[in-house]
């Protein structure tokens, strides 16, 4: 598709970097709060069917919990912190030492905990994003949603809808040292963002 | 069941099945899935619906599953092909519900129903009935249309399971 077809190494390099930097922050501010250890893995950027999307989250179907804002400003984009309903509850009973019923539901103060936590994730990642692109990205209001990977993800897709069916994301995974806590985020930038990216880090498309 | 035939329609996709077994798409959000069903020769089609509408194409090859208008044309003409006739077909359509519950770009926050609506009016426009449908709301759902009884089932976390 037409956006993606001047990207050389170089810029899927940058697009790495973004990810490393964003989530590496991120990493940061849960280590701070846990008093533990995270690992992160290399960032992926993966240009992505609409259809294999919802694969890279272990199926359309599965359940996950979902904290995702919509990153406004210079380049604009959709960010999704994404916990597998166990790490949720992991986190929440180790974080906000919330006493966790085992059942596959949240209530409200559990729910109003992890919204907290995913806010304070996704804020540190695109606070880094910014300060390190230089551009000006804020983010709305999070939103959570406990449901399939597949109806969550796809949302996120949404701005590519009309020129392709690709989609471009930015995955990266961390664990903590225990492998009780594992999350991933996914940084899907619009499509439009990436010329404002890419100049932004000195590696301006060519037909730019 | 384990034997069944199941066939499978991604985002943004169609397809179609006879005689028997299952045609499923799952974990829809603000996209709808549609099927339409011939109960006399016992075949169905269903489309992923991603967008409402073809008329924002930007230039390129155009997959004409994704948007509203032009799938279920499409889809309506491939039963067409495998024998059907048209006052025999009837649809039902799951999906279509807002994700996500907040501000920001007011046109993608409402394209759920924006979907559903576009939906509607093309198959008014094709003159198949719609005579049932479950969209709306701020769930997921994975649906699966029997082609031997045209039962659609429609399964979601928070919701749980229903037929139509």
């Amino acid at each position: 598709m037409a956006v993606f077809k001047n990207f050389k190494e170089v810029n899927m390099d940058v697009l790495k970097e973004i990810g490393n930097i964003g989530a590496g922050n991120a990493a940061t501010a849960l280590s701070c709060l846990l008093n533990k250890p995270i690992d992160m893995a290399v960032p992926k950027v993966q240009i992505l069917r609409f259809e294999d999307v919802a694969e890279v989250v272990g199926g359309a179907e599965r359940v996950v919990v979902a904290i995702f804002l919509r990153v406004e400003g210079d380049a604009p984009g959709n960010l999704f912190f994404i916990l597998s309903v166990e790490s949720a509850k992991s986190l929440l009973k180790r974080l906000a030492g919330l006493n966790i019923s085992q059942n596959e539901f949240f209530n409200e103060m559990e729910l109003s905990a992890l919204n907290e936590i995913g806010n304070i994730l996704s804020g540190s990642y695109l606070s880094s994003l910014a300060d390190f692109t230089k551009l000006s990205m804020y983010p709305t209001v999070p939103s959570l949603a406990i449901d399939m990977a597949g109806a969550i993800l796809s949302y996120g897709l949404l701005q590519y809808g009309d020129m392709g069916d690709d989609a471009l994301l930015i995955d990266t995974m961390f664990l903590e040292g225990d492998q009780e806590v594992d999350g991933q985020f996914f940084l899907i930038p619009d499509p439009d963002s990436f010329s404002k990216l890419f100049k932004s880090l000195g590696v301006p498309l060519e037909n730019d | 069941m384990i034997d069944q035939n199941i066939v499978k329609v991604s985002m943004a996709d169609l397809n179609v099945i006879q005689r028997s077994g299952l045609i499923r798409t799952s974990g829809l959000g603000s996209c709808v899935g549609l099927t339409m069903y011939d109960p006399v020769l016992h075949q169905a089609g269903m489309v992923h619906v991603m967008l409402p509408s073809s008329t924002i194409v930007r230039g390129g090859e155009m997959n004409i599953a994704k948007y509203a208008d032009t799938a279920l044309p499409e889809l309506l003409k491939r039963l067409l092909e495998l024998g059907s006739s048209k006052s025999n077909l009837v649809a039902k359509m799951a999906g279509g519900s807002q994700m996500f519950a907040f501000g920001g770009n007011n046109d993608t926050m409402r394209i759920g129903p924006r979907n559903t609506e576009s939906c509607k009016v093309t198959l008014k426009n094709l003159g198949i009935p719609l005579i049932a449908e479950d969209t709306g709301g701020n769930f997921g759902r994975t649906i699966e249309l029997d082609c031997s009884t045209g039962i659609l089932y429609i399964r979601s976390v928070q919701m749980g399971a229903k037929e139509l």
